[in-house]
């Protein structure tokens, strides 16, 4: 699994091939569609950030989606803290700047949140904490959510976004994916229902597992889905790409994607599915 | 021997083409293989060898990763990394082998899973995903033993049951040492020093709780199959000596700990 990179993103590749673009374009008050290329004004943006022009949504940290998705929040797991298996110089340091910026112990949020009186298990991903990579701590709260989810007989719904694995963590990252897909196995086990929305980006070792393991896959407007970085595709097969090869509408195309949702949807659309998508015979599905 | 190499030079042995293949390895552990192909779902990967043949007497299932001899091979087989196809003919073959309460022996060598436009289109990280899901609720026993490299999600396809164990010089990680300090330093020739870091030794693994133990590899691929043996028959028989809930709530506690 590549880390997702950076550079290669339609975004970069963007800024990359036209470097006075973002120059010419004030931030904060135009902003640029990295997929569309359409320069808008910010104020037109509404409080999902999506583009007006072809509802791509521009990346998100979790307690920015946190605010509009759901009725209410409560937090689960918020002072583990990773112990740096591979005593990675530099590190530490790095998690510490992340965790200032988000406000999270690490690269996602975990609770228990309710919209509109239907309750579930939600996890949001930040893509702005390490790039969303799967450490340690990222897996464990993904597990201890799910296992919760699974004894309180709850159905949980993952919002991904991430670079992949977490590479500062090595070997320790790669068997977060076995460990949260066990998780989600006795969680289906029990018959409870699992939805996962895919948001830009989602990659590498984390579409490698729990991304590509829920009982319903929604995913956002052109996010980028896939599992092996662009640049490391081209470099492999000596082909070039298509530009859209990774984005949702062709990953659901070729039928790993239900629906795409846009984000002012999404609040509808979940509890929809939450009352509908399991078992008629839980309590979920009824509650008022 | 191992203790006296570094991580780099693991790394360079992992991937030298003295070392035992796939089908040797088959040919050499279980008797009357008959080998299964594809995934009904409209291919057949190379890179992924799977069958029945028995061990011991008993049969089993077992299924390995093909670097291919020949070119040709080569090329078809990606060099050893899986397509899609590959992971869903290992998932139909664990499935098949749950039905019939025959044990899985993995053996992987592979650099990763292959990242092709088609390998995309056809869900190389959905395959992987629902191989975890499904090795993690097996019903018998899975042991695998890395051979040569275990390159990341890929290799984990094959390496999420019960045991672990690696040949002396092999490594598991999370990518290449190249990849690694290109992504972490920008500059690919730190990958002597990244290996050092990462903990990608056999070594590494087993005291960082990885792996179930290592597997001495002298040069002679018969002793090399040998040594094999010796350490998964014993290993293989207790596992079956498991009512099925203790074998998964066992399985559930080895990633759990992570
Ligand atoms: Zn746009």
């Amino acid at each position: 699994m590549k880390l997702y990179e950076k550079a290669n993103t339609l975004s970069e590749r963007v800024v990359k091939v036209d470097p006075q673009a973002d120059e010419r374009v004030p931030e904060g008050i135009y902003r640029r569609c990295p997929r569309c290329q359409t320069v808008f004004a910010a104020a037109q943006m509404d409080q999902y950030q999506t583009c007006p022009q072809c509802e791509y949504g521009f990346r998100l940290a979790a307690a920015a989606r946190l605010a509009w998705l759901v009725d209410t929040a409560e937090p689960f797991d918020q002072d583990l803290q990773t112990k740096d298996p591979l005593a990675f110089p530099g590190y530490p340091t790095k998690v510490a700047q992340a965790q200032a910026r988000t406000g999270l112990n690490d690269a996602v949020w975990t609770g228990q949140a309710t919209i509109a009186d239907t309750t579930f298990y939600l996890a949001i991903m930040d893509p702005t904490f390490i790039m969303g990579s799967l450490g340690t701590i990222t897996g464990e709260k993904l597990t201890r959510l799910i296992e919760r989810a699974t004894a309180q007989r709850q159905p949980v719904v993952i919002y991904t976004a991430s670079g992949g694995a977490r590479m500062q963590e090595g070997i320790h990252s790669l068997m977060q994916m076995q460990k949260v897909a066990g998780a989600l196995a006795q969680h289906h086990a029990a018959g409870l229902l699992s939805i996962v929305v895919l948001t830009d980006p989602t990659t590498g070792g984390v579409t490698a597992s729990f991304a590509m393991e829920a009982d319903l896959t929604l995913a956002e407007p052109r996010s980028l889905v896939g599992f092996a970085g662009r640049r490391v595709i081209e470099q492999t097969t000596h082909e070039q790409i298509a530009h859209d090869l990774q984005q949702a509408e062709n990953v659901l195309r070729h039928g790993f994607i239900d629906q795409i949702v846009p984000r002012a949807e999404q609040r509808t659309v979940l509890v929809q599915l939450l009352k509908m998508g399991g078992r008629q015979d839980d309590a979920n599905n009824d509650s008022c | 021997m191992t203790q006296t190499m570094t991580a780099a030079e693991v790394v360079k042995a992992a991937r030298s083409d003295q070392k035992v293949t796939g089908p040797e390895l088959i040919n050499g552990l279980v008797t009357d293989f008959f080998e299964l192909h594809g995934d009904r779902l409209g291919s057949d990967d190379p890179a992924i060898i799977g069958g029945i043949g028995r061990f011991h007497g008993q049969p089993l299932t077992v299924i390995a990763t093909n670097r291919g001899a020949t070119p040709e091979e080569k090329m078809a087989t990606h060099f050893g990394c899986p397509s899609p196809g590959g992971y869903r003919k290992a998932r139909r073959l664990m499935e098949q082998a749950a039905h019939f309460h025959r044990p899985v022996l993995c053996l992987v060598n592979t650099p990763g899973a292959y990242p092709g436009q088609t390998a995309e289109e056809n869900g190389q990280g959905a395959a992987i995903a629902q191989n975890l899901l499904t090795l993690s609720q097996l019903p018998v026993p899975v042991l695998t033993v890395i051979f040569g490299e275990g390159g990341s999600g890929g290799a984990l396809a094959l390496a999420g049951g019960d045991e672990v164990w690696m040949l002396a010089h092999s490594t598991y990680s999370i990518l290449s040492p190249e990849g690694f300090a290109s992504i972490l330093w920008k500059d690919s020739r730190k990958a002597d020093q990244a290996a050092e870091l990462m903990q990608l030794t056999p070594t590494a693994l087993k005291q960082a709780g990885m792996i179930e133990g290592i597997i001495p590899e002298p040069r002679d691929h018969q002793k090399v199959i040998a040594a094999i043996d010796k350490v998964i028959a014993p290993r293989l028989q207790a596992l079956q000596q498991l009512t099925v809930p203790a074998l998964l709530a066992k399985r559930q506690q080895r990633y759990r700990k992570f």
